[in-house]
């Protein structure tokens, strides 16, 4: 079957206006150079440190992930749209997990079965009935997105809980500025070092009513042998917060504290970084050592903020995703700037009976899967393969959504015999607090194999420098 | 500052401290095993130092008898040994990563690249290294990190919680190499009897870095009654228990005015830094060498315990 793919750089033998610049730069490089510059590109995120801790598995602990130097670029135009359509998807979102821990409106109206909520497993009864300050959940939301066509662009999943990645946003863009300055002189690009900062200003905005003075805020890890304990480590230096475990914590007189050097001392926004399930050993899971006993009761009575509080996860399940455009038109009155891909849920008969008859042409996931794991490429896959999956299928439909293969958009990719295109998809950061925010930018994660549609770092994919220009 | 952050800046000082202390170690057992008159005294010698390493007992068990090239093995790579050169620094390193923002990019580098290269050392065939190679590899290593740490880091309290590892650890492995050759000064104070013995300190000397020092601080024939006061005593000799009990004070006494709160730690360190103060040579050997190192070991551990409580633990008010 062959698809025809929306390359973002040519149009024929036409470059697109915001390449332009890039044409000349890509020709003007000889091979032995782009080496050099790649070796000096991994030795930069080695140095900073900026790996992913891969451990049990043998060989070296710190893994990197690739990085491609050529960067990905929207024109302003291109980037206002999607800006408009991600703030909308997250006001949604967050109307959305307003409502179901509160009246659940939405449910009553009947545009959302009541089950697909409630029943749901990320849906937290523990907080029904509670509204976090200024009715934000989800504070940061990361919208993943694909593009088919020159205006044509799909949110393929939301994130609600704890979206990772940004620090490769951010460190993709100072690596590059520091080893090609002049495309920066040459080229407007908008910054997107603001993002630590709108990160910390938008989670000081949701402390809790009890805080006095300057919100203490922290950041909360697993701890360092979770793989993105860098991440968790570099957003709390360039935020200029602490860098907290489980055990850095504990609930006294209804307020959470951290042990320091000076003794305890007051917090009042957490931004976690593990699952709800580890929040809380009274509340949650009762064999969690990475939560602080007693944190929920302090959360419920307003002592502490956290970030995103706990059930935010019932809005990005993908069962849920189907009726996000549903959720903007409830809530906001508006029609979805963004398209969902077109989804069919295995658990309803008639679309089950479609899938499997078009198993060959789908993509198939897991309802709760991640990772680009458990997931089938129908036009990528064997006749053994399909029929495997097939049956898996058959024996648990409700596990299973599909969607039709997407023909996502290649960018320019150096790869080993020059440059080729190669499948890109893209997951910008939005931050709700007292105001929504955008730095214009985003992580471009990048399918390095031929002909990959699977942009998982697990899976081989990499990450990209992703530009918006100023004009 | 987080508790767990100061305490992960403290272990990186206590295991760079003890991996380079492990290294003199081994130079000391190389040095002597080279001697003619080696025979007799040959397993005595690398008992001693496994004994002053606090390795004694594991060794034991994994490999019976000391032979030299086991004893350099378990001392310097093995990882069942918690105080092995390899374990040390890859402990440290592990700390470091934990709290890599508290650290420079100098200091990173330094710790980093002292494990990525003892991975290298790790692949290579024990017959292509030598002894002498390994222990300067890791003073050099060591060195680099002290040096990184003087010139790059912001003279903050992280800053004193790494000085406080460094000078407990010193002060305590000072003690205890001491303490191992104790024996040897026993017979008479004035003057350190037979050839071996005095080949033996001046080993030790050698190992501790201390040996031109001595010379220079001290000049003349070697004297038992010198040697104890050079490393005990002497507030010249960087290694002396007086010197890392003196730097402990003062980055305690630097804490409590950034904090602008004394602790039971800070009291704690200035009394024993008092008791040396007070202390001449003869007094220690009036004591009883033995019994005023074991004294003194147990003392820093109790200031060791005192800081943990006071600052490490974050219950403390």
């Amino acid at each position: 079957m062959a698809i025809e793919f929306f390359n973002e750089m040519y149009q024929g033998s036409q470059v697109r206006a915001p390449y332009a610049r890039l044409e000349d730069w890509m020709r003007a490089m000889p091979a032995e150079f782009r080496q050099m510059k790649q070796a000096e590109a991994e030795a930069l995120f080695r140095r900073i440190g900026i790996t992913f801790a891969v451990y049990g598995e043998g060989g070296d602990p710190d893994r990197l992930i690739p990085f491609d130097m050529f960067p990905r670029v929207f024109t302003q135009v291109e980037w206002h749209r999607l800006e408009r359509g991600i703030k909308q998807r997250a006001r949604a979102l967050n109307a959305f997990l307003l409502d179901v821990y509160g009246r659940g409106e939405i449910i009553r109206a009947g545009r959302i079965p009541a089950r697909l909520v409630y029943q749901n497993a990320a849906y937290e009864r523990a907080v029904a009935g509670f509204t976090p300050p200024r009715g934000v959940y989800s504070h940061i939301v990361g919208i993943d997105l694909v593009r088919t066509g020159p205006d044509d662009f799909f949110v393929l999943e939301d994130n609600c809980r704890t979206p990772s990645g940004v620090s490769y946003m951010l460190e993709n863009r100072e690596i590059m500025m520091r080893m090609f300055p002049a495309l920066f002189r040459e080229n407007r690009i908008e910054p997107v070092d603001g993002y630590p900062d709108l990160l910390r200003r938008t989670l000081a905005s949701v402390a809790p009513a009890k805080c006095e003075g300057e919100p203490v805020v922290v950041i909360l890890t697993p701890g360092h042998f979770n793989s993105a304990y860098y991440e968790h480590s570099f957003l709390a230096d360039l935020m200029g917060v602490e860098l907290v475990e489980g055990a850095d914590l504990f609930v006294e007189g209804g307020f959470v504290w951290m042990r320091t050097t000076e003794g305890p001392k007051k917090v009042d926004v957490i931004y976690r970084r593990i699952d709800d399930a580890y929040l809380d050993p009274l509340c949650f899971r009762p064999d969690s050592m990475l939560g602080i006993a007693g944190l929920m009761d302090v959360y419920r009575s307003g002592g502490v903020s956290i970030a995103s509080a706990p059930g935010a996860g019932v809005a990005d399940d993908k069962a849920i995703y189907t009726f996000v455009p549903e959720m903007i038109r409830f809530y906001l009155g508006e029609e979805p700037v963004l398209q969902n891909v077109p989804t069919w849920q295995c658990g309803k008969p008639d679309d089950l009976g479609h899938v499997l008859d078009h198993l060959a042409e789908l993509v198939v996931k897991e309802v709760h899967g991640s990772g680009g794991y458990g997931m089938l490429v129908g036009p990528r896959s064997s006749a053994a393969q399909l029929e495997a999956f097939r049956a898996r299928v058959i024996a648990n439909p409700g596990n299973y959504i599909a969607q039709p293969t997407l023909a996502l958009s290649t960018t320019p990719t150096f790869v080993n015999e020059g440059i080729a295109p190669r499948h890109v998809d893209l997951r910008p950061y939005c931050l709700v607090g007292e105001r929504i925010e955008l730095v214009p930018g985003g992580l471009t994660r990048v399918a390095l194999t031929d002909g990959s549609l699977v942009v998982n770092s697990s899976q081989g994919g990499g990450v990209k420098d992703t530009w918006v220009l100023a004009e | 500052m987080l508790s767990r952050t100061a305490e992960n800046l403290f272990w990186i000082a206590r295991y760079i401290e003890r991996a380079e202390t492990m290294a003199r170690l081994l130079e000391v057992g190389g040095r002597i095993a080279l001697m003619p008159q080696a025979g007799h005294g040959y397993r005595n010698e690398w008992d001693s130092l496994l004994r002053a390493s606090g390795t004694a007992s594991g060794f034991a068990q994994k490999y019976g008898d000391p032979v030299q090239r086991n004893i350099e093995s378990y001392l310097f790579f093995d990882r069942d040994n918690p105080s092995s050169v390899a374990s040390c620094i890859e402990k440290a390193r592990e700390n470091g990563r934990i709290v890599r923002t508290a650290l420079t990019t100098q200091v990173w580098d330094a710790l980093n690249a002292a494990f990525q290269e003892m991975r290298a050392l790790e692949r290579r065939p024990r017959s292509e290294l030598e002894l002498t190679q390994l222990t300067e590899w890791t003073m050099r290593h060591t060195a680099m990190l002290r040096g990184a740490i003087d010139a790059t880091l912001l003279r903050n309290d992280g800053y004193h919680f790494l000085g406080l590892g460094f000078a407990l650890e010193r002060a305590d492995n000072t003690a205890r190499l001491l303490d191992v050759k104790y024996y040897v000064l026993l017979p008479r104070v004035d003057l350190v009897g037979s050839g071996l013995d005095n080949y033996q300190w001046q080993t030790l000397l050698r190992a501790l870095s201390s040996h031109r020092a001595f010379h220079w601080a001290y000049g003349g024939e070697i004297t038992a009654g010198k040697i104890a006061h050079f490393l005990i005593l002497n507030r010249q000799s960087p290694r002396s228990l007086m010197t890392a009990t003196g730097e402990a004070v003062g980055h305690l006494d630097a804490l409590a005015l950034a904090y602008g709160c004394a602790t039971p730690a800070q009291e704690r360190a200035r009394r024993l830094l008092r008791q040396l103060e007070t202390t001449s040579v003869e007094d220690v050997f009036e004591e009883g060498l033995h019994e005023f190192l074991t004294r003194f070991v147990q003392d820093v551990g109790g200031l060791a315990a005192l800081v943990q409580e006071n600052y490490l633990s974050g219950e403390a008010r």
